[in-house]
């Protein structure tokens, strides 16, 4: 498990180079200079303009700047934002809770959701339950979530006054009342994106789950007489889960994508919410570093679902 | 012996390119009753082992043509089919839209602002009074070539990566898959909005404000929408590069060209059509994502993300407002992605209906 462990952590590294790597280049590439503003200001002389570019490193060649954004990136010095006027790693790393709080739950919501429909539609192929769920499935994933959350504010805020529709981190309540406030404005969100995830995870169940239950194994734990309920979870659940482990993984960069429309709506104030009123406000700094977190957290997933497999699937070899 | 034994290869090779536009797999049977339903008396003249060939082919039990077979199982697929009329009603819609509502999309109105739908506004009016139904069959305009064009983008990348990768026998494959799983692994969205955020001002001094956009939003979307295709038409390929008739072309003298263009490519259609039709309802959702956060098409171009993104500070007073784009949207992509569930089922000629 230890060389398997290293290997998989190895594995990881070069794609995190390779994602900075082609953010940097991306920033690299784009228009605009940060010092354009001093350009144009009569107050600022050209000498003292030239010096800061000097001393900001923006006339070296593009490696050494990518290299030491890299090492200052590494090294936690993610810049400084000039918008809040705080520094950029403060800033994400106060609001990355937030986030991960609503996709988690919202993970944990659309496999509650998934693997049971997904399994019963596996069993039952073609029947009744199985069309419909496939075609609630189908709609699922159609409907996007920036209009499933339009939606459910419509129906549940402004129709039935249940929830409310802002999303208050800094909740002025004490014990148990602090508990179903937070509860309460997280439901929104996090069921938003958790039916949007839950529609093609069911689809990836029913699928994974329908390759293992024509297997021989299966057709001999039925013939030895087994209850159905027994065959179904601890013979067919138990192997047809272990791909989704990995299609769930796939899926991490596009629910981190719904996560950031999510908190938009609901002025969540996580990292995604962060990300757009950067962009609205021209805060560089802020905008690549969340974009670096978000790989960064993608890439982390897709880890941890490698680990899982290898601990879920004995045949992995773990040497 | 052509539909009878898939030990056939003169006849699939002489007609390798021919069930190939079809996308199908090149299974004996529909290969054998598409050569004789076409009638290719040509070519079976100038092969006379051909024309032995043929006459056995009618004995297999096929009534169906190869372009009638797929229609035949994708008509089985109600629900899709069911989409193509949905879908064609939407198409028709928005391009034949402005000659049946010829009213301006900026016409603004102060004594009709935030109506519901009326005779005069069927959709309903904006807060400026703005008709929304001549602004949504303006924005559905926007928002179905947006799709199309990015599919393009996507199909044409994903075909290029796919085929060196599948055809290279040495590092550039490995490599090349490398990178599109690290796209894969990129966050799609939050890149989408920095390449927007960065390039959006060059572009739009380049191309004006509507092409730079439109341009742009094409080229990102399609250019991070290419993986799952490349890695579909890598995957054909390295199991029909090995197939008996690409050897049988392959030992005429076929360079390596002719056997990609004529003979592998055309048979590895058919996964990629069904990933270009869900790449169309993916890129639609990217660019009404984008429009709604803000970020996608100026205000003056009402796409449909755009509409809902100016009518979702109104949700209480002007409902309509949000829900007739937002409903645009879900048929469109909605009918998209039935639509490629049956053609899903249609081209794959191993699935017997």
């Amino acid at each position: 498990m230890g060389a398997y462990l290293t290997r998989r952590l190895l594995i990881a590294i070069p794609s995190l180079l390779g994602i900075s790597l082609i953010l940097f280049v991306v920033l690299a590439l784009a228009p605009g200079d940060p010092f354009s503003e001093l350009a144009t200001n009569p107050s600022v002389p050209p000498e003292v303009r030239m010096a800061l570019r000097a001393k900001f490193g923006l006339d070296d060649p593009v490696m050494f700047r990518y290299w030491h954004w890299l090492v200052a990136m590494a090294g936690g010095d993610w810049g400084f934002s000039f918008q809040s006027r705080t520094d950029v790693a403060a800033l994400i790393l106060g609001r990355v809770p937030t986030t991960l709080f609503v996709v988690g739950s919202s993970q944990v919501l659309a496999l509650v959701v998934a693997v049971p429909v997904g399994i019963v539609a596996a069993v039952r192929p073609y029947s009744l339950f199985d069309k419909v769920a496939n075609t609630l499935a189908f709609a699922g994933f159609s409907l996007p979530t920036f209009f499933t959350g339009i939606l459910f504010i419509l129906v549940f805020s402004i129709q039935l006054h249940w929830l409310p529709f802002v999303y208050d981190a800094d909740i002025q309540a004490t014990g148990f009342q602090w508990y179903w406030l937070h509860v309460k404005q997280a439901i929104m969100p996090v069921c938003v994106l958790g039916f949007f995830q839950a529609a093609s995870y069911t689809r990836y169940v029913r699928s994974a789950v329908l390759d293992v239950a024509r297997l021989d194994y299966v057709t001999t734990a039925r013939a030895k007489g087994l209850a159905d309920s027994t065959v179904t979870l601890r013979h067919i659940a138990r192997n047809g889960l272990i791909p989704v482990v990995t299609l769930v993984a796939l899926q991490m960069p596009a629910v981190f994508g719904g996560a950031i429309v999510t908190e938009q709506i609901f002025r969540v104030p996580g990292i995604g919410a962060l990300l757009i009123n950067a962009m609205l406000s021209n805060d560089t700094p802020v905008v690549m570093a969340v974009t670096f977190v978000f790989a960064c957290l993608v890439v982390l997933f897709n880890l941890i679902a490698d680990l899982l497999y290898g601990w879920l699937d004995p045949r992995i070899s773990f040497g | 012996m052509a539909g009878s034994t898939p030990a056939s290869p003169s006849v699939d090779l002489t007609v390798a390119g021919d069930p190939a536009f079809l996308g199908l797999d090149p299974s004996p049977a529909s290969a054998g009753s598409h050569l004789v339903s076409d009638g290719t008396a040509a070519l079976a003249a100038a092969y006379p082992a051909l024309a032995a060939a043929v006459p056995d082919a009618p004995a297999v039990d096929r009534r169906r043509s190869g372009a009638g077979e797929v229609w035949f199982r994708f008509s089985r697929h109600r629900l899709a089919l069911a989409s193509v009329f949905v879908l064609a009603a939407l198409v028709l819609g928005v391009v034949l839209g402005p000659v049946l509502w010829p009213t301006a999309i900026d016409d603004i109105d102060f004594s009709a602002m935030l109506q519901g739908p009326s005779a005069a506004h069927p959709f309903g009016t904006d807060d400026l009074g703005q008709d929304l139904l001549a602004r949504m069959i303006y924005g559905g305009r926007i928002s179905l070539a947006v799709g199309v064009a990015a599919m393009l983008v996507a199909t044409v990348v994903g075909l290029t990566v796919g085929s060196l990768a599948g055809m290279s026998r040495g590092a550039l494959g490995p490599l090349l898959m490398w990178v599109t799983d690290l796209f894969l692994a990129l966050p799609q969205l939050p890149l989408l909005l920095l390449l927007i955020y960065l390039f959006r001002d060059a572009l739009k001094r380049v191309f004006g404000v509507e092409g730079g956009v439109f341009v742009m939003i094409v080229l990102v979307i399609g250019g991070l929408g290419w993986m799952p295709v490349a890695r579909l038409v890598r995957a054909q390929f390295l199991s029909l590069r090995e197939k008996e008739f690409v050897e049988a072309a392959r030992s005429q003298g076929g360079t390596t060209l002719h056997l990609v263009l004529r003979h592998i490519l055309p048979n590895a259609l058919g996964p990629v059509i069904v990933a270009g039709t869900i790449e169309v309802s993916s890129a639609i959702i990217a660019e009404s994502t984008l429009s709604f956060l803000g970020l996608g098409f100026p205000p003056d171009i009402p796409t449909w993300g755009r509409i809902l993104f100016d009518a979702k500070d109104h949700l209480d007073t002007a409902t309509h407002w949000a829900l007739f784009p937002g409903l645009a949207i879900f048929l469109t992509v909605l009918s998209i992605n039935f639509i490629g569930d049956g053609l899903r089922d249609a081209l794959d000629a191993r699935r017997v209906v």
